[in-house]
């Protein structure tokens, strides 16, 4: 069977859900390969999760090379398996480092790219939501080997457990990748929250809360649900919340199983990145707000009154 | 410092965009087109560094006629000139043929810093710094919250956005600057400023004059295709709930009817 080829998502080793995700997708495509660009030392970690998601291969490269410059030591690597394999496709996850190296491979093999893709089937005919999900695209790669830049929770990841073939990569990066070399890295807020694009339930909060401190509110209800924490523009361009944050058409695109807006009007902006999201629940006290006509469930009301109770009845809920 | 920005309109942001039925590209036309607003980061940014450093900014688009207005925005801003690649084989690029093209104008400017943005609001690839990176076969710093150059030394430094924090990445110059949103709070065009735009050099290229084949861009030449493009199916809404005080409660309940706690 042909060669899947799924560009490993990690930190460090430790592997994101998403590339069970991309692992179970390449499955009904072919058979997967996975590729592991890391520093030294670091596949130890993702080793057995890379089993149990149905890798038939792992292409390995451990190297300082990699871990410390930005993208182009990975689209190497990434480029010379395609030329070696001849895969049927690339996958990679829509994330702000895999896309790059994603576009790079594609320049590279001169090959067709795809972002942003919710589904592919097996003759690699791509599904996407463009401008912010309000369009409903298929499209196909027509040149080269299709490199397809894949969303986050768009499949259900599914175990398989396999033996993987390890097979260490022979490559000597170039002096011209290693232009842009990482010196430091600086971890400024460790919350301890799943990803945003990566959790099951996000919650956001927006100019309804009308003070930084406010968003303590959102952080309490995310924590209880275990969420991943959101913010609407106007939260952002106010400075209460980090732009990392930022969900929208300007920020990030999020699709989980539930999203709660708090005190966010749901203005196209905001729309554009969230309206994917399975469940919508939102808490405004404007009853005209344009979330309340895509919100699954409105509460037209005080946030600072709804959201506490709602944060106290999910743990009555939970001890109960 | 010969600094190159590279600038991409598109339609309004606040606009609902579609695609063209005929073609499935982008519908320019029946929507207001303005400068993507990242890129007005991107064009501060460039300004910034001409004020810290002495130099040119020189303004970069490709796109249709129009797209002169989004130019004239960067100009009146503040750049220095512009280079418009603008040719009817040019439409339906996808992002790799376009960014062979910008890089082929680019590289005719011999440049010591090219500046992108971290995306357009209409295709949202976020990819353009890494492939102009690519095909410039130049050091690539995308995702910058913070950029610091020195000339003097041939360096740029950037802060790159991650997720809990930052890298710090270096390289020397020249080098492509990827901007991000909120790097910075770019400026209004000036009275002055716009009466100035009128008069600074804008060199319009064909595809020809680029020096681009033919067969290489547009449409025709894409590594992809539309097979099909529908709206989205409307979300319909749900139950909404004036709160009666007991609002905190009843989404708890619906959230457990949902199975979602």
């Amino acid at each position: 069977m042909a060669e899947v080829l799924v560009l490993v998502e990690h930190t460090d080793g430790e592997p994101k859900k998403v590339t069970a995700e991309l692992l179970t997708l390449a499955r009904t495509l072919g058979e997967p390969s996975a590729v592991f660009l890391g520093g030294p030392g670091t596949y130890a970690k993702a080793k057995d999760y890379l089993a149990q998601y149905g890798a038939a291969k792992v292409y390995l490269v451990e190297s300082e090379d990699i871990a410390d410059h930005v993208a182009a030591p990975a689209a190497e690597v990434l480029s010379k398996l395609v030329a070696d394999t001849s895969p049927v496709a690339v996958l990679a996850a829509a994330t702000p480092d895999s896309r790059e190296i994603a576009a790079r491979t594609a320049a590279r093999t001169d090959s067709g790219l795809i972002w942003d893709a919710t589904a592919l089937t097996a003759d690699l005919t791509a599904t996407q939501g463009i401008f912010g999900g309000s369009t409903i695209v298929s499209s196909k790669v027509t040149k080269g080997t299709p490199v397809v830049v894949v969303r986050p929770n768009s499949t259900a990841p599914e175990a398989a457990p396999s033996t993987p073939a390890e097979t260490p990569v022979d490559i000597t990066i170039s002096d011209a990748a290693k232009g842009a070399k990482i010196v430091d890295r600086v971890v400024e807020a460790k919350s301890g929250r799943p990803d945003l694009t990566e959790a099951q339930v996000v919650v956001s909060g927006g100019r309804g809360l009308g003070a930084a401190e406010h968003f303590a509110l959102v952080e309490k209800l995310a924590d209880t649900l275990g969420a991943a924490v959101g913010a609407s523009r106007a939260a952002t361009d106010a400075g209460w919340y980090p732009h990392q944050n930022q969900v929208g058409q300007t920020g990030k695109t999020v699709s989980p199983q539930l999203y709660i807006a708090v005190g966010i009007s749901g203005a196209i902006q905001h729309r554009a990145g969230m309206q994917t999201s399975k469940n919508i629940v939102a808490v405004n006290k404007d009853p005209e707000a344009p979330i309340f006509e895509f919100a699954d469930y409105g509460i037209v009301g005080d946030l600072f009154n709804v959201v506490p109770q709602l944060t106290d009845e999910i743990q009555k809920h939970k001890a109960g | 410092m010969n600094i190159v920005v590279t600038v991409k309109q598109v339609p309004d942001t606040w606009a609902e965009k579609k695609l063209d039925a005929s073609d499935k590209t982008v519908d320019r036309k029946s929507v207001d087109n303005v400068m993507n607003e990242m890129d007005e980061y991107g064009v501060e940014e460039a300004l910034k560094i001409k004020e810290a450093h002495g130099g040119e900014v020189t303004v970069v688009t490709m796109g249709p006629d129009k797209a002169v207005e989004t130019i004239r925005k960067a100009l009146s801003m503040g750049a220095d000139k512009a280079v418009h690649l603008s040719d009817e084989s040019l439409h339906g690029s996808d992002a790799l043929s376009t960014s062979a093209a910008l890089a082929k104008v680019i590289s005719t400017l011999s440049p010591d810093i090219v500046i992108t943005s971290s995306e357009a609001s209409d295709a949202r690839g976020g990819v353009m710094g890494a492939l102009l990176a690519e095909r410039l076969g130049l050091p690539q710093l995308t995702q910058a919250r913070k950029v610091t150059v020195d000339p003097g030394a041939g360096k740029v430094s950037v802060e790159r956005l991650a997720d809990n924090g930052y890298a710090l990445v270096e390289a020397s110059l020249p080098a492509v600057v990827g901007v991000v949103e909120k790097i910075n709070q770019p400026r209004y065009p000036s009275f002055k400023g716009i009466m100035a735009a009128k008069k600074k050099p804008l060199t319009k290229l064909s595809a020809a004059d680029a020096g681009l084949d033919a067969g290489s861009v547009g449409l025709p030449a894409a590594a992809s295709t539309v097979l099909e493009a529908q709206p989205a199916p409307p979300r319909q809404s749900g139950t909404i709930v004036k709160d009666e005080g007991d609002g905190g409660a009843k989404v708890a309940s619906y959230l457990a009817a949902q199975k979602l706690i």
